[in-house]
């Protein structure tokens, strides 16, 4: 059972579903979607959040091992591990769910308007809604203002509901359910800074949250993607964004932790909101800039660099509301001009993450134990685990994470329930059955045209019903229509019945990109009972509405001759059919340490055969040089009894002092060689997991390598455990945040040095209560629980110094003034005092950046995967697919994807072991139908394709006309070199014909001349 | 599908078609999203192409191959909007050259008709040696190539076009080396070879060439 249908719980029952296990997805709302659907774009990508997470609505709907049950709580769990009795209430919606068509006519004529809360209360709704237009299900529910249920007054709903669905008298209903295993993805609620009452909200209409402008900023939020003010609802021309509200506070009602998030999504509204108006100015108010994540660093540097966009350090007070205006203003002090009050239209507030309202009570009814801070205690060499056997956590119940690392601990959640349920896996699976498919050899060509709105994403750009008139006027097209969200449940369903109905046989959805919605509208045809090739998809969003946003007349023109090209194409397509190719049922983990044999350990545990391949003479890594965390987990106790774990399970095998020579095969069956002890071995397994860590910086600057004083966090860490008295005794010490990176050729934050050096910094304290230690840092991004270390450091007297990246501390040799002892004398400006500080220091600590291994770029190489700029492994989609890579079957984690704490490297190898095994639990993976094929008569056996072919697909084979090339189509990928090279066109790729071409490049051209053809 | 995958023939058709500028966008060159490194066949394929645009009278510049990553959605920007930039600066094609729009069709016809033999050229005799972005430019820019191609491919071209010069009407030698600029004695060679080879016959009577 998953516990909450965010996108952690979406994705933690995909896993689950399609590793094999039944699955129950659990949500108090009346859809899944959770938090996620209410934001607009999503850091550091913008990529649409609820384009990218309504397929996986669908895919939960549509999943045979998924149940699915909205408005329900779960009241009482009984058991343990392996045989938990859960007991849950479906709360009355009022609407009978099997009878409900989703048509909305209850919602026409409902006369009681209630502010929504989808929209954060900001516009209204009926008293009966859906929740929101991409719900699952997409059944209106009925809220307790509705006047029958409120006063016995009205229930014209009733009456106008044509499958009488509506059950004004629906009273709770009891359940039991018996589950081997439960997810917690019950997700975390944002601040209310209502209670406190310091900023005005609530009190002051044009102060809103970061939340409530999520929504103002989305194309189905309250004025249509309008940035409009509460007040008089005009454009704010002058915003001021607040960070840090709730979090980073010590006071009473705020948290003292860092909520990890805001820093970034900040950022993302604030250049959403230039691109809404380009005009507009803003003001951020911060205190430091935590742009810890993967591309988070440019994101900010994007953000900064934006016209009329200023970035301030400074805590700040809400003023007053002016009375004319309903202007707020914002008192704040700079280093430079001390207290000023400035004027915005809108001020937002960014406000932090918090444990689920009713935290408490969830802890005692799972019977699990909560933090200091109110999440979920977990077990920090295993972030995953509660405190009670078979109840497992997954997203930001844990703790304030981002939307990539909710989607990580879902699969690690997977891994984990597969570990424990493994002798049950498969017993309940259910295969999915479609429609029979229609043979449409004999039918002429009917083409359906669906061409969506996506809210207003194209609708605002594009003249969407004039797209569809003129689809209708093209040769073949029997069918066209709009639709505000295609991708939505019944506008999927409307599909699949039209295709039906009208007897369609070739369908082009005009609308967003194949890469996330191609295979929900491919089994939508499926549905519809028509072969999948029979579909294409013309990018109206992507390729138009959003690159040509202010310019619609063309635009509209554009996307006609998209459709157009589309339907052109369309007319060619022939039905393929996919292959159902063997899974090896072994995994392979690349590299020895904490990440790798997490995952090679997880694997195991889940009953795969692993083989984990280490370069080097020992299994360890790079946590061999770390003794603890911030949090307290002793290292290299863990990595013991871990190294132990893994050379004693019978499934786990090491080859060590080994180098990969080569990689072949695809996914479910690659065959690696690998050679160790002047020795050489062939793996056949089914997945990779890439493990290949990261490296220290090795800095040239700030005298390090000359002078020996001069060490690395690393090589402090390393002498503080082993009872150097030079360290511990020593009277100064500074340390040097930033070294090596978040700069020109590096320009990305090593993350985990800030924690790093409190974290000594604290030791050394500890160890040596009269030290001066001095730390020198740009932005402290001790994100997370971190940010209390960061506190107790600055209790217990470590002194923080801000520098700025144009003028870096300088380190020289020199004689301290009164003994006169050797030091290292450094000077950094100190931004408050306006002076130059002189520290003398024993020690000159410096923060070295992560930098990608060697390892990482060679197994990069032989598998064929990519890297981003900065050198790092790049996954297949920043936010919902954080470890898989692009390339199937191979999947990535720790500090090879990018710099990470030990604790995150663990939950990202159970996230990969749970991804690996989702696929490895399979019997067969499916091959795509588009693959070559040879027209025996053409071919004149001159071998071209042969040579071109590097999966060996094409060999000559004697027939009755002779020598001829054939292709095998297992192995063919479908890339078409091979066609380009065929001198007579006698090879051909499916799905991707010289005629379909041809036919498409005709359509694009149809009136280059001014006629046709 | 990969840009190795993008045939000479579409690229001509489009330009048959009335398209005054094509642009490729592939995967980097390293970053292949197959194993198969077809990025490389998509750079020699545009060598080839510009070579044969620009034998034919066309300004190669309108044809292009860019590396754009998915990721790089402002490169994709830029590229197209320099590259509109570029065409609408040479005029539509053939009146940008000064071609008319008989000739212009024809050229392009022929050079379209030859690919095939283009495409067995290309494996026999125009192996790139090194597969780097470099080798390839540096091969295809080599004396030893251009001389190649002016050896086999220059003749090939000259003869599709004088095939579809007859298509319309049976001509002399004198009317084809005035329709395409060529000298007498170089279309009597060609026209002996392509008589031997059996492509056209030589009509006595009307002392004038045609198709068979």
């Amino acid at each position: 059972m998953v516990v909450g249908g965010g996108i952690s719980g979406i994705q933690a029952a995909l896993d689950l579903a399609t590793s094999g296990f039944r699955v129950f997805l659990v949500d108090k709302a009346p859809t899944i979607g959770g938090k996620m659907a209410q934001l607009d774009k999503t850091f550091p990508t913008n990529d649409c959040s609820m384009c990218i997470e309504s397929p996986k609505f669908i895919e939960c709907d549509r999943h045979p091992n998924i149940e699915i049950l909205t408005y329900t709580e779960v009241d009482d769990v009984q058991g343990e591990a392996g045989d938990f009795t859960v007991s849950l209430t479906k709360k009355p919606r009022y609407i009978i769910e099997s009878k409900c068509t989703g048509c909305t006519t209850c919602v026409e004529y409902c006369p009681v308007e209630v502010p929504d809360p989808f929209n954060q209360d900001l516009s209204g709704n009926k008293a009966v809604h859906i929740y929101f237009s991409q719900a699952v299900p997409l059944v209106p529910y009925i809220d307790d203002r509705c006047l029958y249920l409120a006063e016995k007054k009205c229930s014209i709903c009733v009456g106008v509901c044509k499958t009488d669905a509506i059950d004004l008298h629906q009273q709770p209903e009891k359940l039991e359910l018996k589950v081997g295993a439960i997810v917690l993805a019950v997700g975390y609620d944002v601040f209310d800074p209502k209670p406190r009452n310091d900023y005005g909200y609530g009190q002051i209409q044009n102060v809103v949250t970061s939340l409530d402008f999520e929504r103002l900023l989305c194309a189905t939020g309250p004025h249509e993607g309008e940035i409009l003010r509460p007040s008089d609802k005009k454009h704010p021309h002058k915003i001021a964004w607040i960070h840090c509200v709730g979090s980073r506070q010590v006071l009473e009602g705020g948290n003292s932790y860092c909520s990890a998030v805001c820093c970034s999504y900040i950022q993302k509204q604030v250049i959403l909101t230039k691109d809404h108006d380009a005009d507009a100015e803003a003001v951020i108010f911060h205190n430091d800039i935590r742009s810890y994540g993967k591309d988070f660093e440019r994101f900010y540097q994007r953000a900064a660099n934006l016209p009329g966009i200023t970035f301030i350090r400074s805590y700040v007070s809400i003023g007053r509301e002016i009375p004319e205006t309903k202007n707020v203003t914002i008192r704040y002090a700079t280093d430079d001009e001390g207290v000023k009050e400035e004027e915005f239209d809108l001020v937002v507030l960014g406000v932090g993450l918090v444990p689920p309202a009713n935290g408490n009570g969830l802890a005692d009814l799972f019977g699990v134990e909560l933090m200091n801070h109110g999440f979920c205690k977990t077990n920090p060499g295993n972030p995953i685990e509660t405190s009670r056997p078979g109840v497992f956590v997954s997203g930001a119940f844990a703790g304030p994470i981002d939307i990539p690392e909710s989607v990580v601990t879902a699969s690690g959640a997977n891994a984990m329930t597969g570990a424990l349920l493994r002798s049950q896996r498969g017993n309940l699976a259910r295969e999915r059955i479609y429609p029979p498919e229609r043979d449409v050899t004999e039918e002429e060509v009917r083409v359906g045209v669906f061409a969506c709105h996506c809210g207003s994403n194209i609708g605002r750009v594009v003249d969407v019903p004039s797209l569809v008139d003129y689809a209708q006027t093209l040769d073949n097209v029997v069918h066209a229509e709009e639709g505000l969200f295609i991708c939505s449940t019944d506008a999927a369903q409307q599909i699949s019945n039209t295709i039906r109905e009208k007897g369609i046989n070739r369908v082009v959805v005009a609308a967003c990109t194949p890469r996330t919605h191609e295979p929900l509208f491919r089994d939508t045809l499926r549905e519809g009972g028509i072969n999948q090739y029979f579909f294409d998809m013309a990018n109206i969003r992507e390729h138009c509405s959003w690159c040509h946003s202010k310019q619609p007349e063309e635009a509209t023109a554009k996307a006609k001759d998209i459709v157009r090209m589309s339907v052109a194409r369309t007319i060619n397509l022939e039905p393929l059919q996919e292959f159902e190719l063997p899974v090896t049922k072994v995994g392979l983990v690349v590299g020895g340490g904490v990440a790798g044999m997490t995952s090679a350990l997880s694997l195991a545990d889940q009953g795969f055969e692993v083989h984990l391949v280490e370069r080097a003479k020992d299994l360890g890594g790079m946590a061999r040089r770390i003794q603890s965390t911030l949090e307290g987990l002793d290292v290299q106790a863990y990595l013991d009894e871990l190294i132990r774990k893994v050379y004693r399970h019978p499934l786990v095998h090491v080859v060590h002092g080994a180098t990969i020579t080569g990689v072949t095969g695809y996914v479910g069956n690659f065959v690696t060689t690998v050679s160790y002890e002047g020795r050489s071995k062939t793996i056949e397994h089914g997945a990779a997991i890439l493990a290949t860590g990261a490296d220290e910086y090795k800095p040239t600057e700030y005298l390090y390598g000359e002078d020996d004083r001069v060490l690395t966090q690393l090589e402090l860490e390393k002498r503080i455990s082993d009872g150097d008295e030079g360290i511990t005794q020593a009277k100064n010490l500074v340390m040097i945040q930033c070294v090596g990176c978040r700069q020109e050729d590096r320009n990305y934050c090593s993350r985990v040095c800030c924690s790093q050096a409190v974290k000594n910094g604290l030791k050394l304290k500890d160890l040596n209560p009269d030290m001066t230690v001095h730390v020198l840092f740009r932005d402290m991004r001790t994100y997370g629980f971190a940010e209390d270390g960061y506190r107790e450091a600055a209790d217990k007297g470590v002194i923080f110094t801000r520098f700025e990246v144009d003028d870096k501390p300088q380190v020289a040799p020199d004689e301290d003034e009164e003994e006169g002892r050797p030091i290292l004398r450094v000077t950094v400006p100190d931004p408050i005092l306006g002076q130059r500080l002189a520290l003398d220091a024993d020690f000159v600590v410096l923060s070295a950046a992560v930098v990608p291994s060697a390892g990482s770029q060679e197994a990069g190489r032989l598998f064929k995967v990519a890297s981003s700029p900065d050198g790092f492994f790049q996954e297949a989609h920043v936010k919902l697919r954080p470890v898989d890579f692009a390339a199937d079957g191979v999947f990535l984690c720790g500090l090879s994807h990018y710099p990470k704490h030990i604790t995150e490297a663990i939950s990202q190898a159970y996230g990969a072991a749970g991804r690996a095994a989702s696929l490895l639990a399979g019997d067969t993976v499916t091959a795509s139908g588009s693959v070559c094929e040879v027209r025996e008569h053409d071919c004149v056996s001159c071998g071209a394709c042969i040579t071109a072919c590097t999966y060996g697909a094409i060999e000559f084979q004697d027939t009755s006309v002779g020598k001829k090339a054939v292709v095998n189509p297992v192995l063919c990928k479908g890339d078409g070199l091979c066609c380009a090279k065929c001198p007579t066109n006698a090879i051909f790729l499916k799905h991707f014909t010289d005629k379909e071409v041809f036919d498409q490049i005709d359509a694009a051209l149809f009136d280059a001349f001014g006629v046709e053809g | 599908m990969c840009t190795g995958r993008v045939d000479l023939a579409f690229i001509f058709h489009a330009f048959a078609k009335g398209a005054d500028g094509v642009i490729i966008g592939g995967c980097w060159p390293g970053e292949c999203h197959y194993v198969t490194e077809g990025n490389y066949d998509a750079l020699g394929n545009m060598h080839l192409g510009r070579k044969l645009l620009d034998r034919i009278g066309v300004n190669p510049e309108r044809f292009r191959l860019e590396w754009i990553a998915a990721s790089e959605g402002n490169r994709f920007a830029e590229v197209m909007n320099d590259f509109v930039a570029k065409i609408g600066g040479l005029g539509s094609i053939g009146s940008g050259e000064g071609i008319e729009p008989d000739v212009l069709e024809r050229k392009l016809k022929a050079a379209e008709k030859i690919l095939p033999y283009l495409k067995l050229v290309e494996r026999e005799k125009l192996r790139v040696p090194t597969k780097t972005e470099k080798g390839y430019n540096e091969f295809f820019a080599s004396d030893e190539v251009t001389r190649l191609f002016d050896e086999l491919i220059a003749d090939k071209l000259t003869v599709s076009e004088i095939l579809s010069l007859l298509e319309e009407r049976p001509l002399s030698t004198g009317e084809i080396s005035q329709a395409l600029g060529l000298s007498p004695s170089d279309v009597s060679r060609h026209m002996n070879v392509s008589s031997r080879q059996g492509l056209v016959k030589y009509d006595l009577e009307r002392q004038s060439y045609a198709l068979p």
